[in-house]
């Protein structure tokens, strides 16, 4: 090396590293090894959640094996005997978020629609970040508001008249019979609030999708003579259907997930049959009231595998609508 | 043009117009009216929170510890103190394989191994939050055998996790190549000019991230329930003081804040919310006020902040 030796010794020195440091690249060798490390760890973290509560949940699965989701199972949920069925969980967590999302679907698009198609953009700016506060807000907060405010405000009025109209109706009695609570906690309450939490994430993907939607598709519509609603309607929702029902399944996602605000609002309690307007338990909400008194090892077991219900439900939501949402987003990149 | 094939015979097309027009009108209000409905819970509840809220927050409630139930007076100071534990170890926790994943993106953008992470991070946020509680139970409660902070920190950073990574992922992508290729040509090695050249640029846009992800932890109550659960008691300037009066090391104190049970602020707010007692029931309010200024404000500081960053960019 020619210009290290017309440089001092020690300078020299300096400039040739060690073995070892040169054999690493310079540290990058060690660099890698973290990023990939890191980037493994965070892949196989969903994968270890779900592997620990399928073992962790054993005994339970052993002792009641598919009865458990069963709804046909006697709904037993005694933690004396130590017998456990889940289904009236379940049933709670369906009903809730299939009532929510078929009261939030049609406003969300409506919102949507408003958001991207139809908004000044000063106005937009500022309901986007409204609607995403409203996405923001603690859950807890939902639920302190919903027992004190919401439910006997307007749960409690709404029970009253669906219990005096639908619930004399044979047939849909069974769904509407029953009175609601004077407190107002019902699934029918659970099912308003959830209306209320998803409807931001809802409205938000779907104005995403209605943004990506290209402008061509609206200019050859409007140029045909169709109305601004015609556009929307005839047009930009059949091209962008697949998006907004993958909005509206993660929004069911967010909905059967949900625990805070449904465990405040719902009444935890594992009778109620299958009426609305009287109080019952979702998965997530019989394992935030319960787990941490669970009596016994069966108890805690048959707990896990709620959660285990609730996570492999969710998993495959999420797949399903990411899968929907990357449809969407395909098509406008490639043409 | 006879008129047997005229298509439009004996349709009034202004009539038909005009009906069009009003349907027009009719649905493009009626998405307003919706937008209008939507945004109206969060005034009610923002409003009905500062004002009830407002009227019962004071001092107090910042300074002392919870008295005993049914008695007056007291404050949350446990659950602010523990909140800011939880949410700082889980911002230690989580941050770093964040950004380190997030590099491992930016450099690998179309490995198999990045493709899944993406996917799986996808797949994390989408688990709900009490569903990673009962995991952190499993993987930390039983193992050592009591509920502590750091099982909720865990928690609260597998929450964060992926809310930090997608966002640093964009933000790192908005740095131009040509930095890290100058860094790269004036002879430092990768890490070097991630670390001191890529990061600092994408810092602003990072930082933002991390704000969000704080956001979503310290309004988490779920799965905190059954890995802090809760601790009337916790004070972590008594437990300093006493660690000094005692001489014992910093082990030590570190031992009696995160080795313990621990309460956080939603945590409070959800167990005084179904209390009997109306004094408990008003600092539920009032800690919700807390709770959501915390977390709209720095909502609201993140998103404007990078809006003003994305407006910089594009011009």
């Amino acid at each position: 090396m020619p210009v290290s030796e017309s440089l001092p010794p020690h300078k020299a020195q300096k400039r040739t590293p060690p073995a070892l440091w040169v054999a690493l690249r310079h540290g990058d060798a060690l660099w890698d090894a973290l990023l990939w490390l890191s980037a493994a760890l965070t892949t196989v973290l969903v994968f270890w959640i779900g592997w620990k509560l399928w073992v962790d949940s054993a005994l339970s699965r052993a002792a009641t094996g598919w009865d458990f989701v069963s709804p046909w199972a006697p709904p037993s949920w005694n933690p004396v005997l130590d017998k456990f069925h889940a289904w009236p969980a379940i049933y709670g967590s369906l009903v809730t978020s299939l009532i929510a999302l078929l009261v939030a679907t049609p406003f969300s698009i409506a919102v949507a629609i408003f958001l991207a198609e139809l908004a000044p953009s000063r106005i937009r700016q500022i309901l986007n970040y409204m609607v995403e506060m409203l996405a923001a807000v603690p859950s807890v907060v939902y639920g302190l508001w919903g027992i004190y405010v919401f439910l006997p405000l307007v749960v409690v009025p709404l029970g009253k008249f669906l219990g005096a109209t639908l619930g004399q109706v044979p047939g849909l009695d069974v769904f509407f019979g029953g009175t609601i609570p004077d407190s107002g906690l019902s699934r029918l309450g659970a099912s308003l609030i959830l209306v209320l939490m998803i409807t931001p994430t809802i409205a938000a993907v779907t104005r995403d999708v209605f943004q990506a939607i290209p402008q061509s598709q609206r200019e050859a519509s409007l140029a045909l003579g169709a109305t601004q609603w015609e556009t929307t309607w005839r047009v930009l929702i059949p091209y962008g259907l697949s998006g907004i029902l993958g909005a509206v399944i993660l929004g069911l996602g967010r909905a059967i997930g949900e625990t805070m605000a449904v465990t405040m609002v719902i009444g935890n309690t594992t009778g109620g049959g299958w009426s609305i307007l009287r109080p019952g338990y979702t998965m997530a909400s019989i394992i935030a009231n319960e787990f941490a008194e669970a009596v016994s090892g069966m108890h805690t077991a048959a707990l896990v595998e709620i959660g285990v219900v609730l996570f492999v439900i969710t998993f495959l939501l999420n797949l399903f609508s990411r899968y929907l949402v990357w449809r969407v987003n395909r098509k406008v990149i490639v043409r | 043009m006879n008129a047997e094939t005229n298509i439009f015979a004996g349709l009034d097309m202004a009539r038909l117009d005009k009906r069009r027009r009003r349907i027009n009108r009719i649905m493009l209000s009626l998405t307003a009216v919706a937008t209008l409905f939507a945004v109206i819970p969060l005034f009610w509840i923002t409003i009905y929170v500062i004002i009830k809220g407002g009227s019962y927050l004071n001092l107090d409630l910042f300074i002392h510890l919870p008295q005993a139930m049914g008695t007056e007076g007291g404050g949350v100071l446990h659950a602010i103190e523990g909140s800011a534990v939880m949410v700082l170890f889980a911002s230690i926790f989580a941050i770093p394989p964040a950004l380190l994943a997030a590099f491992y993106l930016l450099h690998h953008p179309n490995t198999p191994l990045a493709n899944f992470l993406r996917f799986s991070t996808d797949l994390l946020s989408g688990i709900p939050s009490i569903v990673v509680g009962l995991f952190g139970y499993a993987v930390i409660v039983i193992v050592q055998k009591h509920y502590s902070a750091l099982a909720g920190s865990v928690v609260l950073a597998i929450i964060m996790l992926p809310v930090i990574l997608r966002s640093a992922e964009e933000m790192l992508k908005l740095v131009p190549q040509e930095l890290r290729e100058g860094a790269l040509a004036l002879g430092s090695p990768e890490w070097k000019s991630a670390l001191t050249v890529v990061l600092p640029a994408a810092a602003e846009g990072v930082v933002t991230g991390i704000m969000l992800g704080i956001a979503r932890a310290a309004g988490e109550t779920a799965p905190l329930i059954f890995t802090a659960l809760g601790n009337d008691n916790y004070e972590i300037f008594q437990y300093i003081r006493q660690t000094i009066q005692y001489r014992q090391g910093v082990g030590e104190a570190f031992k009696l804040i995160l080795e313990q049970p621990t309460d956080a602020l939603p945590l409070t707010l959800w167990k005084y919310a179904q209390q009997p007692y109306p004094e408990r029931v008003q600092q539920a309010w009032a800690v919700a006020l807390v709770l959501m200024l915390f977390v709209l404000s720095l909502n609201i500081a993140a998103r404007l902040w990078l809006a003003k960053r994305r407006r910089q960019r594009y011009g």
